[in-house]
């Protein structure tokens, strides 16, 4: 820091004039940032509320996506999420915990940490490229739900281990020691008292979890979603049509599709991933004003 | 600190239950490990051979068409791509969510602050699938009003990306702001300072390990984006020239053409080839980011 201009002060009323504008043009890059997504999707809302009815939501598309609901679209990417969960929440939780009470400060842990933070930064066309080499080809489950719900489940692994961790160590350590004392081992510890008490807290990490794979396009693109494919599927070995692909189909691949259809489409899309995420932080704030530590 | 209790204690129900919970937790704790080690195994498999016996060719030549005969794997034009994009979008979105992120953790009230960090996570949590259909449907047409030909091209991914980077800016901006101690700001104040003379000449400095690294994740977020790139850059693996080209980013392209790429050939291998370079690119930026933020916290 250079202190060679500090030693003239300029007048108090030329640096409250400075203070003002800052103020103002900090406000106004604030606008900046939210207002027109904001205003972006209200637009949605607005052009897409007119298509959504009971049938839309229900119905099979027809003639080629340009009319009809879709239902195989919501279905599908409700199977998908939901391999996704069955994966990612037994490992994330378990890793998350391992972070917390079992793995210290050490250089491995370190690794770990590191590890989740590339594993968050790795671009989603690179783990649709790992989910077709790994589940699809290599260990043979074919274009399926199984291989895409596995492929959204690493993917969104980071996001269950580091909350997990993150809730379980908000719990005191004291509640830890006094466990201890009473003779229980470390897992007695954790199951009978950590974990009760984080439970809401990795309950954040998995709805936004849910948030995150619903919306993903890319993973699923070759490991487990088809353009079209007017049934809804039967097992995990199916594919499947995904709400996040069918709004990227229509936009870009179909000819003919009303403005109607295409908003309708993204708003359903939009609206099951920011419910989500509302219920998430709506949950997160709920617990920080009734923390009782 | 207390220490966790070193052994087990014998409780001979509970005892082979806990062993093997405990060795499946500690499984499941190198698993973001593994799977980081996954992809580099399984992409390097496919693409490693193609990406090494290539890479003059692919670094000296703008020329990408993996379908002709003979086919060309030039990656220039694709590289300026996607250093276009980002590039443009960063250049737009850096000063205003960093101003914002400012505005957030100093000079907004609380309630305020509350209200708009919400909003900034919900912003963020738009799939980029959505983010592309905003470019198609709403800014395609803005720009041919604005007097371009085709409205889907290198601008529109620009602001597209901006668009979707801001939040992430902004929160991760926010939080590095409010990672230096109070004691900084009592200080400044006691001296005399305003509240932007506080702001520009104590929080920055103290802060910029971690603006840095809010600013790197958005790179690398921005490098790895693709979905909404693939939507609305126009796809033409060419080098722009002016704001209305149209683009192409590396990884639009392995999305567009994975699908009809053969099986084991050279188109496919090529394409499992820019996965690796993109691995690599957010590998090294994520690095840097830990790095920084590790030098943080020592220092």
């Amino acid at each position: 820091m250079s202190t060679a201009e500090t030693s003239y002060v300029e007048p108090l009323e030329v640096r409250h004039r400075r203070e003002s504008i800052v103020r103002m043009a900090l406000a106004a890059a604030t606008a900046l940032a939210a207002l027109p997504a904001l205003a972006i999707v209200g637009f949605i809302v607005i052009k897409g509320a007119p298509a959504l009815s009971w049938g839309f939501l229900t119905e099979m598309p027809v003639s080629g996506m340009t009319a009809g609901g879709i239902q195989p679209a919501i279905v599908g990417t409700l199977w998908l999420v939901g391999v996704s969960l069955l994966f990612s929440v037994p490992v994330g939780v378990l890793a998350g915990m391992y972070l917390s009470e079992y793995a210290g400060e050490g250089r491995l842990a370190r690794m770990v940490d590191l590890a989740i933070v590339n594993l968050a930064g790795v671009p989603s066309i690179v783990h649709a490229l790992f989910g077709l080499g790994a589940f699809v080809l290599f260990l043979d489950f074919g274009t399926s739900i199984l291989s895409g719900g596995l492929t959204l489940g690493v993917m969104t692994l980071p996001v269950i281990i580091t909350s997990t961790k993150a809730a379980l160590q908000s719990v005191p350590h004291n509640f830890r020691v006094a466990c201890w004392n009473l003779g229980a081992t470390r897992w007695q510890t954790i199951w009978h008292v950590v974990l009760p008490n984080a439970l809401p807290g990795i309950l954040t990490g998995v709805i936004l979890q849910v948030s995150r794979s619903a919306g993903e396009t890319a993973p699923v693109l070759f490991t487990g979603a088809a353009f079209y494919l007017p049934i809804l599927p039967t097992s995990v070995w199916d594919q499947t049509m995904a709400l996040s692909m069918h709004v990227f189909a229509l936009v870009t691949q179909v000819p003919n599709v009303s403005e109607e259809l295409k908003y309708g489409t993204a708003l359903v899309l939009v609206g099951v991933v920011l419910l989500f995420n509302s219920f998430a932080i709506g949950l997160r704030l709920y617990l920080r004003r009734n923390r009782r530590w | 600190m207390v220490a966790a209790p070193a052994r087990r204690r014998p409780s001979k129900l509970t005892r082979p239950v806990e062993f093997v919970i405990e060795g499946l937790i500690r499984l499941c704790g190198l698993s973001a490990i593994v799977f980081i080690l996954a992809i580099f195994v399984f992409i390097g498999k496919e693409g490693i051979v193609f990406l090494l016996g290539h890479i003059g060719g692919m670094l000296s030549s703008t020329d990408w068409s993996p379908t002709h005969e003979p086919p060309e794997f030039g990656l220039l034009a694709l590289l300026a791509g996607t250093a276009w994009c980002v590039g443009l979008s960063l250049i737009v979105s850096v000063p205003i969510g960093l101003a914002a992120a400012v505005f957030l953790s100093e000079f907004a009230s609380e309630g305020w602050r509350e209200f708009l960090k919400v909003v900034v996570e919900l912003l963020a949590a738009i799939p980029s699938v959505v983010w592309g259909f905003i470019g198609v449907m709403i800014l395609n047409p803005l720009l041919q009003w604005a007097g371009a030909q085709v409205g889907l091209n290198g601008l529109n991914g620009a602001i597209v990306l901006a668009l979707m980077t801001l939040p992430l800016l902004v929160s991760l901006g926010e939080d590095a702001l409010r990672a230096v101690p109070e004691s900084y700001r009592q200080a400044a104040i006691a001296m005399g300072a305003t509240k932007w003379e506080m702001v520009w000449r104590v929080l920055l400095p103290a802060s910029r390990r971690g603006l840095l690294v809010a600013v790197l994740l958005g790179v690398g977020r921005c490098v790895g984006e693709t979905m909404a790139v693939l939507m609305v850059t126009g796809h033409a693996a060419r080098i722009p020239h002016s704001l209305y080209d149209p683009v192409r980013t590396l990884t639009a392209t392995i999305a567009a053409e994975l699908g009809e790429a053969v099986r084991g050939g050279q188109h496919y291998q090529a394409l499992f080839a820019l996965g690796i370079l993109l691995f690599f690119m957010t590998f090294v930026v994520n690095l840097i980011a830990d790095r920084a933020v590790r030098a943080r916290k020592i220092g």
